[in-house]
């Protein structure tokens, strides 16, 4: 089904049009974030299920460094230096050998929720030997905004979930209330009410979710 | 009603049988301790049993903190899924008393989601309770605007299996119900139908609501004439996890069965109705067509609270009857992979 060109006015979104606002998604970022590493649309066929392919967007291996002086604030704002200062390394292992023990590697995954009819987003982090970090590690990493509110609602707002087509424990950020504060963005962003082209939700979407685990989204992209 | 009440309240009452085995590793004891016997409510969670089975092996556990998991045959068990579900699902072949074995120490945290005790347990019914208010009313308000002590108590209902508690208690949720097409002269008890959004699409089929389903599809790639050949799982990857909402279809003279729920999953697995149903100028059998019988799947087996369903049950029976307490019917499904 086609569904580019649709209109989204409940804040809700469905499985096609998840799609294509994925894609839509995929490129601005690609072409206004031009540090960051892209997010590939990854596409598993069940061996069960067969032709039902589970779909998901997926942006690996971004490298936080963890200070220990210095906010978090300011760290995750560092995220596109630190990312090409892995890049460099490549070249000069042995240079910034004390850089890499620090390194956090964080993967995020963005997958459609049947049940919310809206997009949520998975993340794990680990470290360069690849054993996961645990949420008090990760807690250092994120904003002092999101870690107060974890202090707040530590079972409602970010747990670990078994990540829904890997089968393997992930952090979940929940999805309930979603649909509402889309709903309040379309309504805020546009003059026809609250709607909203389908290729810009996840856009709108990220721009604030993104927020959360320190991941900006480019002004230019909400454009 | 009372046929209702009956189904439901053996849900409530139906147990496993464990037997208990500490770990080897673990054994710091001599004699090593002999096994716990315990009953296992189907609708309970594993780490719930803690302070029953823990009094048994206190004594031979070695020094260190304790983090509880259960595996069966080496297969580490999730604890997030309810008892009689992980039953269903793991053995084909009932086994009584059910053989797991226990571990304190060891964590596999690369596999299961870390468990901290009653609390995790509990905010994981929680939030199951409130997608499947999402998915039957649109919103998950009820669930969050129960008091603090309803929610509690709730919880409570469902850990003690006290339905008479549950059964006072979960009306203050305001789930819309499916109406019972099985029974439906039965009085309407139900607060206020479901709001999925009564949609009529073009076969003339109404979609009057969407039941939260959770299916757990099993495929075994070598046929099998009874349950006990089926082999046993090494891993959760040879289980594919759906959790999907249905939607619930009403159709003028037809009743919408379990087969029908399953084939809006699982399109693949059921391709013969064409002898099973009367309708014309449907599409569904064109699969069927391009498809040799050798290689097509098979459904071997659907399970719901231990019960081997037929799959011309009305599925509003089935759902009403026998969904777990957080709303969701948990769904085993064993089939025949397909060849390729």
């Amino acid at each position: 089904m086609d569904s580019a060109g649709e209109v989204v006015n409940d804040g809700k979104i469905t499985l096609e049009g998840f799609s294509v606002a994925a894609r839509a998604f995929a490129d601005k970022w690609k072409r206004h974030n031009l540090s960051f590493p892209s997010w590939s649309w990854v596409s598993l066929i069940n061996r069960t299920l067969l032709k039902k392919e589970e779909c998901y967007l997926s942006l690996e291996k971004i490298i936080i460094l963890s200070s220990l002086e210095g906010s978090a604030e300011e760290e995750s704002l560092d995220v596109t230096a630190d990312w090409w200062e892995k890049e460099e390394s490549i070249d000069h292992t042995v240079l910034v050998q004390n850089v890499e023990d620090e390194a956090h590697y964080y993967d995020y995954h963005i997958v459609y929720s049947a049940s919310y009819m809206v997009p949520m987003l998975y993340f794990r982090g680990y470290s360069s030997d690849g054993k996961p970090l645990s949420l008090d590690v990760i807690k250092r990493d994120l904003p002092s905004s999101s870690v107060s509110l974890l202090l707040e609602s530590k079972w409602t707002f970010i747990t670990q979930e078994e990540h829904p087509y890997l089968n393997r424990p992930w952090f979940k950020l929940h999805p309930c209330g979603t649909e509402e504060w889309i709903k309040l963005l379309s309504e805020s962003s546009s003059s026809d009410g609250c709607q909203m082209p389908v290729e810009l939700y996840l856009v709108s979407w990220f721009s604030v979710v993104g927020q959360v685990v320190g991941l900006r989204t480019p002004l230019e992209m909400l454009i | 009603m009372a046929a209702n009440e009956e189904a439901v309240k053996y849900v409530w009452e139906g147990a496993i049988p464990l037997q208990i085995h500490l770990h080897k590793s673990e054994v710091a004891s001599h004699p090593p301790p002999p096994p716990a016997l315990v009953l296992a409510p189907r609708i309970g969670y594993l780490p719930l049993l803690d302070h029953l089975i823990k009094p048994y092996f206190k004594d031979s556990l070695p020094p260190g903190e304790d983090s509880i998991w259960f595996d069966y045959k080496g297969l580490p068990l999730k604890w997030y899924i309810p008892t009689g579900v992980l039953f269903d699902l793991l053995c084909a072949e009932p086994e009584r008393p059910w053989n797991l074995t226990i571990h304190f120490r060891g964590y596999p945290s690369n596999v299961l989601i870390p468990c901290e005790g009653e609390d995790s347990v509990k905010w994981n019914f929680v939030n199951s309770l409130k997608e499947a208010a999402y998915i039957i009313n649109g919103n998950c308000k009820n669930v969050m605007n129960m008091s603090q002590s309803d929610q509690e108590d709730l919880w409570t209902s469902v850990m003690n299996g006290d339905l008479d508690a549950y059964t006072r208690l979960s009306p203050k949720i305001k789930m819309g119900n499916i109406e019972d097409e099985f029974s439906r002269k039965a009085s309407v008890s139900s607060p206020q139908s479901r709001q999925g959004g009564t949609e009529i699409d073009v076969a003339g089929q109404v979609k009057t609501a969407r039941v939260p389903v959770r299916l757990y599809v099993r495929s075994v790639s070598k046929d099998f004439e009874n349950l006990e050949d089926v082999p046993e799982m090494d891993t959760w990857d040879e289980i594919s996890y759906l959790n999907r909402p249905v939607d619930f279809l009403r159709e003028e003279g037809k009743c919408f069965t379990l087969r029908d729920a399953i084939e809006s999953l699982l399109p693949e697995y059921i391709r013969d109705r064409a002898q099973t149903s009367g309708e014309e100028g449907e599409e569904r059998t064109t699969d069927a067509s391009d498809v040799s019988q050798e290689t097509r799947g098979e459904i071997k087996m659907v399970r719901i609270q231990g019960i081997e369903m037929k799959l011309e049950i009305p599925f509003s029976w089935v759902v009403n009857n026998l969904m777990n307490p957080e709303f969701y019917l948990h769904v085993s499904v064993l089939v025949k992979e397909p060849q390729r």
